[in-house]
């Protein structure tokens, strides 16, 4: 029983994000480190922007790595902004002082995925769920107490008084992420930002624990940010859902409409790999192919297009997905064949360093353009080769030349916006 | 809450075995019997550390152990058993009183440092290490040389002394567990919540790592009192007529022995010899029910069922 999206959900943003980037400094081994130097930044938030309106659901997903527990974190400042702007109640989370950050931490809160770790070990329910009063100021402890109990209520531990002196160790999983809600709505939130706060919980109290979710919001009118990997989960508590990938915002739009009609490549993929409970209606399931890549060094154009099954010229092929082609083409030959190949094109090392065009051969170019032949003519449906723009000549071996890329950028087609150069601007 | 207590100080206990049980025990027992000898020294003794007469009789120089002094008297006339008893006082303040230092300044500046992190942080693990490298008796010495001078050689001048020599072990512990403990989901969980830098580091993070700090204390106190009646022996920290020593006692005893008076030195080396002792095991015990990484855990051992002998076994057996 989702909640639908309000039509004035989207008068009354509540949260504006704003070409948010979140950028972590990777810090090299001891040399780099001596001479200052940094080998490279992992863009764990690049350029979102994003509106939560009051009482919305929104849902953030992705793969791991993808950048929704840094957004998340981001707003509510416990990860500084590298640029852009989180508006909340007109004033910028993103510039704020300590001071004026941990005020605001009132107004949103978080609960975190995993229950056991969230809780300090050497405190009792009690302290747990009153120190955030303390910290905002509530000296009397028989205030706070009365508090403490009010709230446990609402999240359903009762009796009371039977949880106020145990330890976290004494409680199981669910319980715990019980006392972590109790504690999140005890300052009375505007916002709770959920990081997948059911993932680590047994299945028997998933359900549970997001109805308990439900009953809050309605109860408190609360606004949930809610991250998952778990587009299942999504589906059933979010009015809009936005789907990340490294970074970036690929798709947004309320949730019948991600799911009935998914525009983005990613999403689609996404939905295939939801587990049908119903074997009858289950359909082969293609897994996305490859590995999430490097988010320290994103592909050029789309970054996902390494990935995608309809990806195109535009969408930004590079020396990369060369040598990834070639070391896939190599997996499926046999010993010697490999042997001969990888003799001919050479070492491939160099073709880590992102660039359109890549050269590959040293024993003529005839030979390397005879195995890039092979190569197409056994997967000729490979996306990869719709990039290629032309093949040159270049000494002993050839020049790969691929199609200049384009970075989507994210447009509204039809009620969703979505970042695919698959869907240009309708207007 | 009572029950609770209790649990916690049985834990020792429960939770040991064989051969750690009886070395804790024998160590708290030698440990509980100087307490009481040094916290009741007053009625204990039978004369002051420093008296040399009593009903104004004079007591005998160097005399042997007999009824009036069981222990013996020493060339400046003072009872021995009544010296020993005294010293364990004076031990056993210098230790409190040094342990406390070491917690009250080791334990904040470990979790400022192991929390703030950056150049401070850098500065102080420099520092700590540095001193930690150097010989601790040598530094020992150069402290309670410098604050003898400073506070005279009083109690608190060798408790500092022994502070500045301990410190770097508590901060480095404290320090460590801090590093590790601030990324624990609850810290960042308390500061999504609202807390402060201090009140993460009272509330969430001081808790959590002064666990260690115990058996650190316990490890250290064997240790000190070593090093106090090295200082003593050399002559350096308190005087005999401050307060009975028993470091400086055996100092004063080195002459004797020559001319076959063993008493005097035998009886405050024995308490320095046990005391230590004790005080080595209750740490050792601590540190094995305390400490996982050390803790052996009991286990069951596994019975196999016994096989059935096959024709293998039997050709082998040809
Ligand atoms: N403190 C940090 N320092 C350096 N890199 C970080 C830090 N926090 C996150 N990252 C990097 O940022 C990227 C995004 O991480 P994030 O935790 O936001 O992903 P996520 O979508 O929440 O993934 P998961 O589903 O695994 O929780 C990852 O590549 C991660 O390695
Ligand atoms: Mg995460």
């Amino acid at each position: 029983m989702p909640t639908k999206p309000e039509p004035q959900a989207w008068q009354d943003p509540l949260i504006d994000v704003r070409d948010l980037s979140v950028h972590f400094e990777l810090r090299g081994g001891i040399l780099a480190r001596l001479f200052g130097s940094d080998t490279g930044t992992v863009k764990a938030v690049d350029g979102v922007t994003l509106t939560v309106g009051r009482g919305e659901v929104v849902g953030l997903v992705g793969e791991s790595g993808s950048g929704k527990s840094t957004l998340g974190r981001a707003l509510l400042g416990l990860v500084p902004a590298t640029d852009g702007s989180i508006l909340f109640h007109g004033d910028d989370v993103a510039e704020m002082s300590r001071r004026r950050l941990r005020a605001i931490r009132r107004d949103i809160q978080m609960v975190f995925q995993d229950p056991n770790a969230a809780l300090n070990p050497a405190m009792t329910v009690e302290e747990a769920t009153g120190d955030a009063l303390r910290v905002h100021g509530m000296k009397s402890a028989a205030e706070r107490r009365a508090r403490v109990v009010e709230a446990l209520e609402k999240v359903g531990l009762s009796p009371v008084e039977l949880f106020l002196s145990k330890y976290p160790r004494d409680l199981s999983g669910g319980q715990k992420q019980r006392v972590v809600l109790a504690r999140a709505i005890i300052l009375d939130p505007e916002v709770l930002v959920a990081d997948e706060p059911i993932s680590m919980l047994d299945m028997s109290v998933r359900a549970k624990i997001l109805q308990l979710m439900l009953d809050l919001k309605q109860e408190l009118g609360l606004t949930y940010v809610y991250i998952t990997h778990d587009l299942a989960s999504a589906k059933y508590f979010c009015d809009r859902i936005a789907i990340m990938y490294l970074g970036r915002v690929v798709e947004i739009g309320p949730t019948d409409e991600i799911f009935a009609n998914p525009r983005h490549p990613y999403t689609r993929a996404l939905l295939k790999a939801i587990p049908e409970p119903d074997p009858e209606r289950a359909l082969p399931r293609d897994l996305l192919r490859g590995e999430i890549p490097d988010a320290a060094s994103p592909p050029l154009g789309c970054s996902f297009h390494p990935r995608c099954p309809e990806a195109f010229e535009k969408c930004g092929w590079e020396s990369r997905d060369l040598r990834a082609v070639i070391e896939e083409h190599w997996t499926r030959q046999p010993a010697d064949v490999y042997g001969a190949e990888s003799d001919t094109v050479g070492d491939l090392a160099h073709l880590d360093t992102p660039a359109t065009v890549a050269r590959i051969g040293g024993k003529g170019a005839e030979s390397a353009r005879e195995i890039l032949h092979r190569m197409r003519s056994e997967r000729p449906d490979e996306p990869f080769w719709r990039g290629v723009d032309r093949v040159d000549d270049d000494g002993p071996g050839i020049r790969v030349v691929f199609h200049p890329g384009e970075d989507p950028a994210l447009r509204s087609s039809d009620g969703v916006e979505v970042a695919c150069l698959l869907y240009p601007e309708s207007s | 809450m009572m029950r609770g207590l209790l649990g916690g100080l049985a834990k020792p206990f429960t939770q040991t075995a064989g051969l750690a049980r009886w070395m804790l025990v024998a160590g708290l027992v030698l440990t509980a019997a100087f307490v009481v000898m040094a916290v009741f020294a007053p009625w204990v003794a039978p004369y002051g550390f420093a008296q040399s007469a009593a009903d104004g009789a004079r007591f005998p120089k160097a005399g042997p152990p007999g009824a009036d002094h069981w222990f013996g008297t020493d060339r400046l006339f003072f009872d021995v058993l009544s010296r020993t008893i005294w010293g364990a006082r004076t031990a056993l303040e210098v230790v409190v009183l040094s342990i406390l230092f070491c917690v009250a300044i080791g334990v904040p500046l470990g979790l400022i440092s192991g929390y703030h992190g950056g150049w401070l942080d850098r500065i102080l693990v420099l520092v700590m290490d540095a001193v930690f490298a150097f010989p601790s008796f040598l530094l020992a010495i150069v402290f309670s040389f410098l604050l003898t001078n400073l506070l005279g050689g009083s109690v608190i001048a060798v408790a500092l002394s022994l502070t500045a020599i301990y410190i770097p072990q508590y901060f480095r512990v404290v320090r460590n567990t801090t590093v590790s403990a601030k990324e624990a989901t609850y810290v960042e969980a308390a500061r999504a919540m609202g807390a402060s830098d201090g009140v993460i580091m009272r509330r969430y993070l001081f808790g959590n790592v002064v666990q260690s700090v115990p058996v650190l204390g316990t490890l250290n106190a064997a240790d000190a009192i070593l090093t106090l009646a090295g200082l003593g022996f050399l002559g350096l920290g308190i005087q005999s007529t401050d307060a009975a020593e028993w470091g400086h006692d055996l100092n004063r005893a080195l002459a004797d022995a020559g001319s076959g008076i063993w008493w005097t030195g035998l009886f405050p080396g024995l308490a320095i010899v046990l005391l230590v002792t004790g005080l080595t095991l209750v740490g050792e015990g601590l540190n094995e029910t305390l400490n996982p990484t050390l803790r052996r855990r009991r286990l069951l051992p596994v019975v196999m069922p016994a096989r059935a002998e096959t024709t293998i076994t039997g050709e082998e057996q040809q």
